[in-house]
């Protein structure tokens, strides 16, 4: 596998090109006043509109075209002044009118770019930046759901979902492996939820992935494609394309054909299998939906949403690495998601509310983003929470990196406040008072208990003297024992070396 | 553009009309008249026309996204076919 | 009381000379007496009708009534209605009860109006003869043997047989005209937008729109008053002041200019209508009138561009109906596509299906641009040709319909005789433009014939003026026929 692996990667480009469905995050349906909650019990959230009763008409609700303006806005794309629903016509019984709303060839978003950050993933390769277009992004309704536990062999209908408006954003085929397409949804992702059009939930079906995968020869034309429906997690979509890609180059190198056609990703079995309702030749018969006008967009209008677009990650990005000194990789993590970002940024005022670009502002955006980037998020992984539900507030987290930047309590110090504070709450000051953690700083001190530890070890003090100088990490430890930790450790390090030495 | 038999199976199919040879052959002579009749729009000249969707030329208003619709599952789910457990039945859907 | 008019009516009830409940039982049992055999209803309720009429008389003893208060209207079945079987003339609905009101039945309602009954129509409003009705064919008041036209044709036949005091009709493409035009009665089509078309179950949502029809212009413009009105739940809802339609019905007709298409009096137009419309031009001449020659020379291209696009529109919203939310389900399927098509294939009957075939086939790869595409842009110039006419012109008239009302069955096998027979409507619906029907004497055979008066967009006011003079000069509108 991995000679054959080895062999064919000159010889075969892999060409992905992804569907993206976002949710929109809006109270009320598209078309209709019913309301989105997601969990409802079946078809409680299914209006008249939703059940497509006979007389019922759709009227456009303006919080979507709002969340898909900022989506283009976001993406640098045009808006366009007029765009035009369609129907979109095909039988399936969570599609109560026998037909979808959506738009075909006037979008409300035409062509944008995201730059993306690409991780290999696997092992040595190195990180880089690819900017991926976007060709559009329409809006439209989603289906209901066909639930198909056994009711006497028939299948169930639930038609709460069914109006709910969608973001459908469309890349150019310009991924050329399945990391480069994680990459892409992974920073999609982080977008829609940055800029509050979606909540992201891929669970809950908000963010659903469809991935159009072909392979061809290096330079010639592009292959047959075969479209990857429904990739709920970033990790299936990795596992999807892999195996879709391999199984397209196997194919065709043992001389068999791509015929177009949809398939869904076994996550069980690992594999790609061919949709079988699919499978008959669809001809949607789109036409302009005779209920629905043009839908104009004012420049006005974009302005307004416009102002209230927030800095964008790749913006802040650029600024954490050139204000604040971060390293790339830093700010990357920073501006994963904009609770993150904003946790980081709450922290850092606390932490020194007058930004002074001439200095001392990067070491503690360093030290803040250390923090962030270890200590919170391990302990937020460990505890299985999201950044919103972070039990320490930035301010708490600032009032600490405080003393520790201005000396107060060493690391390890540091490391207890911070267990204190996410447990049971309080600042770093009251818990440094309550705890005795305030660290020694008195030279006069120190140097007292350093002459008593070297007296009291003349075999080891040797044995440092005879050029054995890691037997220095037995003396450091020694003092810390007996300054119960507090000794500042800077400190502690300067005169146990010139004490040594002598 | 003739429109044959195959077109009338076909266009029934993606109708969702079941439909007899008989049925189809008796459509096909009756669409094939209709579509004589349609035949006469052919020879207009309509370059530079744009389609007209619309009989006024207004822009799609807007509703405030504000949840407006209560639950009326009963009601609604009183005029169904076949229901159970508050969802609409039907033949087992294979994807 | 049978020929009142909804003013005298209106009067009567408000006088407490009658009461609305009376009003109700007397219509009622015309109904049960003459429906038989006229089959202008599908359904009636007398128990919903009388509560309607109970609370009404409560209104008029308040001292509370409007206009139409108590007074009993017969809605066509194609209005949802809440707790009124609403079947579109449709198996596929013969047992749907509707769950809500439509716009138009509200404002009935609101106005205080009866519910009388569900007229019989061409099912889902396809059709220029009552003939396609699942609940069976409607009879010519004025000759059993003859069609009423369609699709509104139950409608016309209660205004005409008296079996209502009036009637909503809708017109996708003359519906609303042509049975008003061969049974002898007045109706009015608004311009596209003026009527909401919530709850109307719709069959080409571009050209569909109600109106109201009855015995007179007057009595059309007070209907008007309650029908149109803007509703937030129709995107294609006009947001225009509420206006007064009888404000202008006693204006005098002193230079009025009438533009006569040619196109409307060229071959297929029979003798006898074409004589009974020159007179009725004869007869505006004497009121005051001018008349002016023009030419809406793309108006041979309704018909096709009409068939076209009706369907298209109608094969998607018809798709709606498939067995699953309600509606019709075949009793036996072995899968979830037999279903669809069998419950499809025996709930829609003949012309249904033609049309979703045509509509279908239309829209499908390869023949869009042929059809669909170049069906929008002539409908464009077609459009154009009304705005260059009424540059010259106040109102256009000409005959609603070629000939007076066919026997029954006459056209039955050939549908494209059947399509032509709407050949001076279908324009002014792809137009968008208001037109109306009223009636101007009687064909050879003493079948009614119906004069056709086109107005601007908005100029319905203007436009039953221009009626209502006519009926206080000529007493046509007044004949009923004497079957009865």
């Amino acid at each position: 596998m991995l000679h054959k692996t080895f062999v064919r990667a000159p010889e075969w480009e892999i060409v992905i090109g992804l569907e993206v469905h976002t949710q929109l995050s809006t109270s009320s349906k598209i078309f209709s006043g019913a309301s989105t909650t997601y969990g409802a019990e079946p078809n409680t959230q299914a209006d008249a509109v939703s059940i497509a009763l006979p007389g019922v008409l759709p009227v456009l609700n303006k919080g979507a075209v709002e969340r898909a303006i900022k989506f283009g806005l976001a993406v640098g794309a045009h808006i366009a002044p007029r765009s035009v629903f369609a129907r979109k016509n095909y039988f399936y019984p969570d599609l109560p009118k026998g037909y979808q709303i959506s738009q075909f060839d006037l979008p409300v978003v035409g062509q944008g770019a995201l730059t993306i950050q690409v991780e290999p993933l696997s092992g040595n390769g190195k990180s880089y930046e690819k900017v991926v277009r976007i060709t559009r992004a329409h809006l439209e309704e989603d289906a209901g759901k066909s639930l198909h536990e056994d009711f006497h062999g028939m299948t169930g209908i639930d038609l709460n979902r069914a109006g709910t408006p969608l973001l459908e954003i469309v890349s150019e085929p310009d991924m050329r492996s399945a990391a480069e397409a994680v990459a892409y949804a992974k920073t999609l992702h982080s977008l829609v939820r940055w800029i509050g059009i979606c909540d992201g939930n891929m669970q809950e079906g908000s963010f659903r992935c469809d991935a159009n995968v072909s392979v061809r020869r290096p330079g010639a034309a592009l292959g047959t494609r075969r479209e990857i429906k429904n990739l709920n997690s970033f990790k299936f979509m990795q596992q999807a394309i892999e195996y879709e890609a391999q199984w397209q180059i196997d194919t065709l190198e043992n001389g068999g054909k791509i015929h177009q056609a949809t398939v869904l990703f076994d996550s069980d079995k690992c594999e790609t299998r061919a949709m079988r309702s699919k499978e008959e030749a669809h001809d949607y018969r789109y036409f302009p939906d005779p209920d629905l006008l043009p839908l104009d967009i004012s420049p006005q209008w974009i302005e307004e949403v416009r102002a209230t677009l927030p800095e964008l990650p790749e913006a802040k990005r650029a600024r954490y690495v050139s204000e604040l000194g971060l390293s790339t990789y830093d700010a990357d993590i920073l501006t994963g998601s904009r609770e993150m970002a904003g946790f980081f940024e709450a922290a850092l005022t606390s932490l020194t509310p007058i930004p002074s670009p001439a200095g001392g502002r990067g070491e503690q955006a360093k030290l803040c983003a250390n923090w962030l980037i270890g200590e919170v998020s391990a302990q937020l992984n460990r505890d299985g929470l999201d950044m919103v539900q972070c039990p320490i507030s930035a301010r708490q987290l600032g009032g600490m990196l405080k003393r520790i930047a201005d000396s107060t309590i060493s690391n390890a110090g540091a490391k207890e406040v911070f267990r204190t504070m996410w447990s049971e709450g309080g600042d770093a000051d009251a818990i440094i008072e309550a705890k005795g953690l305030k660290q020694v700083s008195d030279s006069g001190a120190i140097e007292k208990l350093v002459d008593e530890i070297i007296a009291a070890n003349p075999a080891q003090v040797a044995e440092y003297r005879s050029g054995k100088e890691k037997v220095f990490g037995f003396f450091v430890g020694l003092a810390m024992k007996a300054s119960k930790g507090k000794a500042n450790p800077a400190q502690l390090n300067e005169i146990l070396k010139l004490k040594l030495t002598k | 553009m003739s429109l044959n038999i195959e077109d009338v199976h076909k266009v029934a199919r993606l109708a969702r009309l079941a439909m007899t040879e008989q049925e189809a052959q008796a459509a096909h002579i009756q669409l094939a008249n209709i579509f004589g009749l349609i035949a006469d729009m052919q020879a207009v000249d309509t370059k530079g026309i744009t389609p007209m969707s619309h009989a006024q030329d207004v822009s799609q208003r807007l509703r405030e996204d504000v949840v407006t619709e209560t639950n009326q599952r009963e009601l609604f789910q009183s005029i169904a076919s076949q229901v159970e457990a508050g969802l609409y039945l039907v033949p087992q859907v294979i994807e | 009381m049978l020929d009142s008019s909804l003013q005298q009516l209106g009067s009567a009830l408000r006088a407490r000379k009658i009461s609305s409940v009376e009003l109700t039982q007397l219509y009622l049992d015309r109904i049960a007496a003459f429906n038989p055999a006229l089959n202008a209803y599908i359904t009636t309720n007398a128990e919903l009708s009388l509560a309607q009429a109970r609370a009404a008389d409560v209104l008029l003893a308040g001292g509370k009534a409007q206009a139409l208060t108590g007074i009993p209207v017969a809605q066509k079945d194609i209005f949802c209605a809440k707790g009124w079987r609403t079947t579109c003339g449709s198996k596929m609905l013969e047992n749907f009860i509707a769950p809500y009101d439509a716009h138009v039945i509200e404002q009935f309602n609101k106005a205080g109006a009866v519910n009388l009954g569900k007229t019989n129509m061409d099912e889902f409003a396809m059709g220029s003869s009552n003939e396609t009705s699942y609940f069976g064919a409607v009879k010519n008041p004025w000759d059993q043997k003859a069609v009423p036209g369609g699709s509104s044709g139950g409608a016309a036949c209660a205004v005409a047989a008296r079996l209502c005091a009036a009637a909503t009709g809708t017109d996708t493409g003359g519906s609303i005209r042509q049975p008003a035009a061969l049974c002898g009665i007045s109706g009015i089509k608004p311009t596209y937008g003026t009527v909401s078309r919530y709850g109307m179950i719709a069959f080409a949502s571009s050209l569909d729109q109600a109106g109201p029809m009855a015995r007179s212009a007057e009595d059309l413009a007070l209907l008007l008053n309650v029908m149109t009105g803007f509703d937030s739940r129709d995107s294609t809802s006009l947001q225009r002041d509420k206006e007064d339609y009888a404000r202008d019905l006693n204006k005098p007709l002193a230079g009025l200019r009438i533009g006569l298409p040619k196109e409307f009096f060229a071959e297929g137009l029979a003798q006898d209508v074409a004589n009974c419309v020159h007179t009725a031009i004869a007869q505006y001449k004497q009121l005051g009138a001018t008349v002016v020659d023009i030419s809406l020379p793309n108006s041979k291209l309704a018909v096709p561009v009409y068939y076209v696009l009706a369907p298209a529109e109608a094969s998607s919203n018809l798709s709606r109906f498939d067995g699953v939310r309600y509606g019709y389900r075949a009793p036996e399927y072995s899968d979830l596509t037999e279903m669809y098509e069998k419950s499809r294939a025996q709930g829609f009957g003949e012309e249904v299906k033609r049309r979703i075939m045509i509509g279908t086939y239309v829209l499908s790869h390869g023949y869009y641009d042929a059809y669909y595409l170049q069906a929008q842009k002539i409908r464009r110039l077609i459009a154009q040709d009304f705005a260059d006419a009424f540059k010259q012109c106040d109102v256009i008239m000409g005959p609603t319909s070629p000939s007076t009302a066919f026997n029954l069955g006459e056209k039955g096998d050939d549908p494209v005789q059947m399509y032509l027979s709407d050949i001076y409507t279908i324009a002014v619906n792809l137009a968008g433009l208001p037109g109306m029907s009223i009636p101007a004497g009687f064909g050879s055979n003493g079948r009614p014939v119906g004069l056709q008066i086109i107005g601007n967009y908005f100029a319905e006011a203007q436009m039953l003026n221009v009626a209502h003079q006519y009926q206080l000069a000529i007493d046509w509108h007044t004949k009923q026929p004497n079957v009865i």
